[in-house]
């Protein structure tokens, strides 16, 4: 085990992976050089050379069209999209080739492309640098979806993605980047795709959350009398059901929360399943604590519009209360 | 600084006042080829817009008169070159030995259209535009990148230009030195948008100088001139050059698509002319001129071609319906839980 930051294990990941498989390169804008503009990729251009860790021009859609083209040479790609919020104009090559082209060629060929960013506020920058955009990429056949909330999960999910046959794109919060640190295994650490975690036990109310919004709803969970226990989801898709529902079968009650804008975003996902296939365990309605339906708000008042552990302990209240 | 090329190359003459050019490197059996990939895609064309009037295809993508501007090209690529098609070359890869059943298949809505590219070195159709440029940058930098020899070629037509995808895949090409070739089949027309609207460029192979690329203007109507120009630009791939953008000058003389009413826009006169040049008889009295064709090998070729085409519609309609199981196969290699929850 390693004391290490979440952008330290990404770090540690992608020089595990890239030194166990030569085909695994990482491109993307000041990845090499500068190792990144948060340091992610720091060292690998010296480690493995500049063709396998490629600064590449300033086009997000450039990087994940050619990094198609790359993986049906036999690479596999790791693209940085630098800001989540930059992150858009690659969606015209997600939504209308990666997630579709294995379909397309009768199942002949795989696209081991994994897209990795930061995503979220909480960090002071200009607008368009702490969007939530997880909904975009979830929605997108074809495409698998992970956001690790702690150092260990964000080597272990980046490595299960990296290794995955399909696309998967990887959401790093940036405001866990360099704190709090965590414990990471060395070397080979795979956290399989698809499999939530149990972040805190309790037994009166169950509070989802993946990414930066775990720490919130620990922060709450410690601020309550009731017992809460709190499900990092760790992957929207695949998504594991089981353990939320098991979660809300001992609790009957839960809380979603996310970060991102509330109209259709992937809480309101989480919380059909739980109304779909557990409507019989619940002894309250289920509700969400989220980001609001405008644009992320200029910095100096975004804690107005992030979700604090106050108003999920609030929430957490209302459906005990119920 | 690097001039574009502003001479339209041409090989072929009119038998007239202007006399036939050089191409080198091709024998009579090799300008035969050729020619049967002429008439084969030629063939597959026309048949296809009458399968489709008959009901047996769906809404299918023109290319009659752009038959040159493929097999030219096409020809002149290496085994172990790949492909990247839009859907105006929806049936090239016919001359990579692709069944014709197969693309038929693809326009019938039918999941045998799907084809392995590794199979071919033909990638997918690509359906929106622009956006399998950087495909096929991303493929010969990578081939690059491995040590392989092989180069891509990328289809598209001039509306393509003015996407973002083609202009992030040019630059990309250029930075990276990738071994491609950016085939731009500039027919004039994007449905009802005329070049003029499209671009204030005078020529579009003007673009390729701020790529940091040589661009060259090729008669897209004269085989011989957008092969040999093709195998130029693949030769400076294989050297190490990077890429090169190739503007094929050819004119639309058929509606976009056989969904498209083009009374609306298109001038009928011009078409009337233009269908007079088209590049199939151009390319056979040429043929003719310099002996290597009779009316008899005509007579072959596109009895031969016609059987081709014959046998591949009955061989689609003859496949059983597709398998409703394959709505869920393919999208994952490995799925999720809830992939059949609807």
């Amino acid at each position: 085990m390693a004391d290490r930051t979440l952008v330290e294990a990404v770090n540690d990941a992608l020089h595990a992976e890239m030194e166990r498989d030569g085909a695994v390169m990482v491109m993307g804008e000041d990845v090499g050089r500068a190792g990144g503009v948060f340091r992610a990729t720091a060292g690998l251009r010296d480690r493995f050379g500049a063709d396998r860790c490629v600064d590449t021009p300033l086009a997000e859609a450039g990087i994940l069209g050619t990094a198609v083209g790359l993986a049906m040479a036999g690479w596999r790609p790791v693209c940085e999209m630098q800001y989540e919020s930059f992150s858009y104009p690659c969606l015209d090559q997600l939504i209308t080739h990666v997630g579709r082209y294995r379909w397309r060629t009768g199942g002949t060929m795989e696209f081991p492309i994994t897209v990795r960013m930061p995503t979220g506020g909480g960090v002071r920058a200009p607008e368009l640098h702490e969007d939530s955009p997880e909904a975009y990429y979830v929605h997108t056949p074809g495409v698998k979806v992970a956001i690790p909330s702690t150092p260990a999960d964000a080597k272990g999910l980046l490595a299960a993605a990296i290794r995955d046959p399909d696309p998967v794109v990887v959401l790093e919060p940036k405001v866990l980047y360099r704190s709090p640190r965590g414990e990471v295994p060395e070397g080979d650490h795979v956290v399989p795709l698809g499999r939530a975690r149990v972040a805190r036990e309790g037994t009166d109310v169950t509070l989802v959350a993946y990414g930066a919004m775990v720490q919130t709803c620990l922060a709450a969970a410690d601020s309550l009398e009731a017992g809460a226990e709190v499900v990092d989801v760790r992957t929207l898709k695949p998504l594991d059901e089981e353990t939320i529902l098991a979660s809300v079968a001992k609790t009957g009650r839960a809380v979603v929360v996310q970060e991102a804008p509330r109209v259709a975003g992937f809480g309101a996902e989480i919380v059909a399943v739980i109304a779909e296939k557990a409507i019989l365990d619940l002894r309250a309605p289920v509700l969400r604590v989220t980001g609001y339906d405008v644009p992320f708000p200029y910095w100096s008042i975004e804690h107005e519009y992030l979700p604090t552990a106050e108003r999920v302990a609030d929430a957490a209240r209302r459906v005990l209360e119920y | 600084m690097l001039p574009a090329e502003h001479d339209v190359r041409r090989v072929i003459g009119d038998g007239e006042g202007t006399p036939d050019g050089e191409v080198d490197g091709l024998d009579e059996a090799a300008l035969l080829d050729l020619y049967r990939g002429l008439v084969l895609l030629r063939t597959y064309d026309e048949r296809s817009l009458v399968y489709h009037r008959q009901g047996r295809i769906g809404t299918y993508a023109i290319f009659w008169g752009h038959e040159a501007m493929q097999a030219g090209s096409a020809f002149a690529l290496a085994p172990e070159d790949w492909i990247f098609p839009s859907y105006r070359e929806s049936a090239i890869g016919l001359l990579r030995g692709m069944p014709p059943e197969t693309v038929l298949s693809w326009w019938r809505g039918h999941p045998a259209g799907w084809w392995n590219p590794r199979e071919f070195r033909v990638a997918s159709i690509a359906v929106p535009i622009a956006t399998h440029v950087p495909h096929a940058v991303g493929y010969a930098w990578g081939a690059k990148l491995k040590g392989e020899s092989a180069c891509a070629i990328a289809y598209f037509g001039d509306g393509a230009t003015s996407e973002g995808a083609f202009h992030e895949g040019a630059n990309f090409a250029a930075v990276m030195r990738a071994p491609v070739v950016l085939l731009c089949n500039n027919n004039q027309w994007a449905i009802s948008t005329p070049l003029s609207a499209q671009t204030r460029a005078e020529s579009l192979a003007d673009k390729a100088v701020g790529y940091g690329m040589p661009g060259v203007r090729v008669d897209g109507g004269d085989v011989l001139a957008v092969y040999q120009a093709t195998a130029e630009a693949l030769e400076r791939a294989r050297a190490g050059e990077g890429p090169t953008f190739l503007e094929a000058l050819t004119y639309r003389c058929a509606p976009h698509a056989t969904a498209d009413d083009p009374a609306a826009y298109w001038d009928a006169e011009r078409v009337e002319e233009e269908r007079k040049n088209e590049c199939l008889g151009r390319y056979e009295r040429y043929l003719r001129r310099t002996g290597v064709l009779t009316d008899a090998l005509v007579e072959e070729v596109r009895a031969e071609a016609l059987d081709r085409m014959r046998k591949g519609i009955q061989a689609a309609e003859a496949l059983p319906a597709p398998d409703p199981e394959v709505v869920f196969a393919h999208a994952y290699v490995e799925p999720p839980p809830g992939v059949r929850e609807g």
